[in-house]
């Protein structure tokens, strides 16, 4: 039936003897919609690299569709002041793109009055519309999108997650997300991969929000527009939970964002 | 008066390279990389006086040499790059100076090579010069597209299916070219100035990235033309001569745009 865009099997990924990312296995298909959480070091941009084929994993694989086409969404793109560059400009690198895609992308995105604008100039949420339009621009089998709300207040995000549903469902893709927040994510998705140096839960986002682990790395349940992002503690076990929770370490005081 | 005809085409024809590539250097917060290139040139004369091939070539094959080793050293994360880069830089310099020293046999113009020498430049200079502007202007039009996305976001790039890796070299083994070219108008200790100062005093009047490579080569074919000229007039060293000169536009660059910006 509904086949693999990407797979990642027992992926495990070293930096400096560190272990960032352990046996992560993980699958996107067509149509659906994943969400990474986790807190900050937990390995989520590493993932989606090694997802995206742009690192190679230390052992275990990445296999993808043969002919897949990624549209990718980064999290920072800090242009150097000296380039010139005006949001046209910066749509028409898109490699293959054509004429007619750009115009409806910016139509969709709601960004054609800020074509000729330079894009040191884009206000946060333009500059993530401005991302996703590009994209969109390869007709892509995936959208991989790096935090694509950051910035945004509560009302923004929320419409962008919309935005990102909708999208999957006209362009008939799959969507591989990082998100810092489960809670207005949730009705945009259809599973969710708890992540902190390994995979520590994941499945439907209801299911998600009751596992110990969740509970664990984002708290106990309260209303769901209250959750602030607690999970100042480096991690204290419960029994059901045997796995190794030790990588990636940081300090506690870098955790919060 | 010949040779100040020779020295200003062979300038030009530097700057037909110098003005797209430093725009690069500058977008891509390269400067310091460019100087390591540039002192490498050096050892690349060392090179090829000891085994005894083309100049031209023994630069540009050395400068590509460093870049390589310059990439992988950078990959391993073992020091931080402005350090890394600092330290070869200078190591290179050294060395080419070091090992230059040693091949004793034959009568060197060190400072020629240091400061650049235009009384060297021959019409065989400015055939090599022509040849490697051409080849140069046409491999950049080929890649602009790729170089230009890689430089904005490789990961991006490298994403949409650019060939990220090989642009990159590409746009070392360019850089080579036209470090060798500058060699002996401006010698390897300016080259970077020549390269990146032309296009810093283009940017307040650039809308986008190829126009700015544009006027970076009018701004440097103007300073080459006026240096060269207070330099034959003042008689003072022709290199740096026309790197100040090209300070003086980008000093006046960025008056004219402090005023556009009150105005």
């Amino acid at each position: 039936m509904n086949e693999y865009l990407i797979k990642l099997q027992d992926a495990t990924l070293e930096r400096q003897g560190r272990t960032i990312l352990n046996k992560v296995n993980l699958e996107v298909r067509t149509g659906e919609i994943i969400t990474l959480i986790g807190p900050n070091g937990a390995g989520k941009s590493s993932l989606l690299k090694l997802a995206l084929g742009l690192i190679t994993p230390t052992r275990g694989q990445r296999h993808s569709r043969g002919d897949l086409r990624i549209g990718y969404m980064p999290q920072h793109m800090s242009l150097p002041d000296t380039l010139p560059l005006s949001l046209k400009h910066f749509l028409q690198l898109a490699k293959g793109f054509q004429r007619s895609q750009l115009q409806s992308a910016c139509q969709r995105l709601n960004i054609e009055h800020l074509l000729d604008r330079p894009m040191q100039r884009l206000s946060g949420g333009e500059l993530q519309r401005a991302l996703l339009a590009r994209a969109l621009l390869s007709q892509p089998h995936l959208l991989v999108l790096d935090e694509p709300v950051q910035g945004l207040d509560i009302a923004g995000q929320s419409e962008l997650y919309q935005l990102i549903a909708d999208l999957k469902d006209e362009l008939n893709c799959g969507v591989l997300m990082v998100s810092h927040d489960l809670h207005l994510v949730m009705s945009a998705t259809d599973r969710v991969v708890c992540l902190n140096g390994h995979i520590c839960c994941e499945g439907h986002p209801q299911t998600v929000q009751k596992d110990p682990s969740y509970l664990e790395l984002f708290g106990q349940s309260m209303p769901a527009h209250l959750v602030p992002y607690t999970h100042h503690h480096d991690h204290v076990h419960t029994d059901d939970c045997l796995h190794d929770h030790s990588t990636p370490e940081k300090p506690a005081d870098q955790e919060s964002s | 008066m010949m040779w100040l005809l020779d020295a200003l085409l062979a300038g030009w024809l530097l700057s037909l390279m110098s003005g797209p590539l430093g725009s690069f250097i500058v977008w891509r917060r390269m400067a310091y990389f460019g100087d390591t290139l540039a002192h490498s040139a050096l050892l690349g004369v060392t090179l090829g006086l000891l085994l005894d091939i083309q100049l031209n070539l023994a630069i540009i094959l050395c400068a590509v040499f460093i870049a390589l080793m310059l990439a992988s050293l950078q990959r391993q994360h073992l020091i931080p790059s402005d350090t890394l880069l600092g330290l070869m830089a200078h190591t290179t310099l050294a060395a080419g100076l070091v090992t230059l020293s040693l091949v004793d046999n034959v009568r060197i113009d060190l400072n020629g090579y240091l400061f650049g020498d235009l009384l060297a430049v021959d019409r065989q200079d400015l055939m090599a010069m022509a040849m490697g502007a051409a080849a140069v202007l046409f491999v950049l039009s080929r890649i602009w597209r790729g170089l230009l996305a890689a430089t904005v976001s490789e990961e991006l790039a490298q994403v949409e299916g650019y060939p990220v890796a090989r642009l990159r070299l590409l746009f070392m083994v360019l850089l080579a070219v036209v470090i060798a070219g500058a060699m002996k108008l401006v010698g390897v200790l300016l080259i970077t100035a020549l390269l990146i100062i032309p296009a810093a005093a283009a940017r307040p009047f650039s809308q986008g990235p190829k126009q700015m490579a544009l006027i970076a080569t009018l701004i440097s074919m103007f300073a080459v033309a006026l240096g060269l000229w207070l330099s034959y007039h003042f008689d003072t060293p022709a290199g740096p001569s026309i790197v100040l000169t090209s300070a003086m536009v980008f000093v006046v660059s960025q008056l004219l745009k402090g005023r556009a910006q009150q105005a």
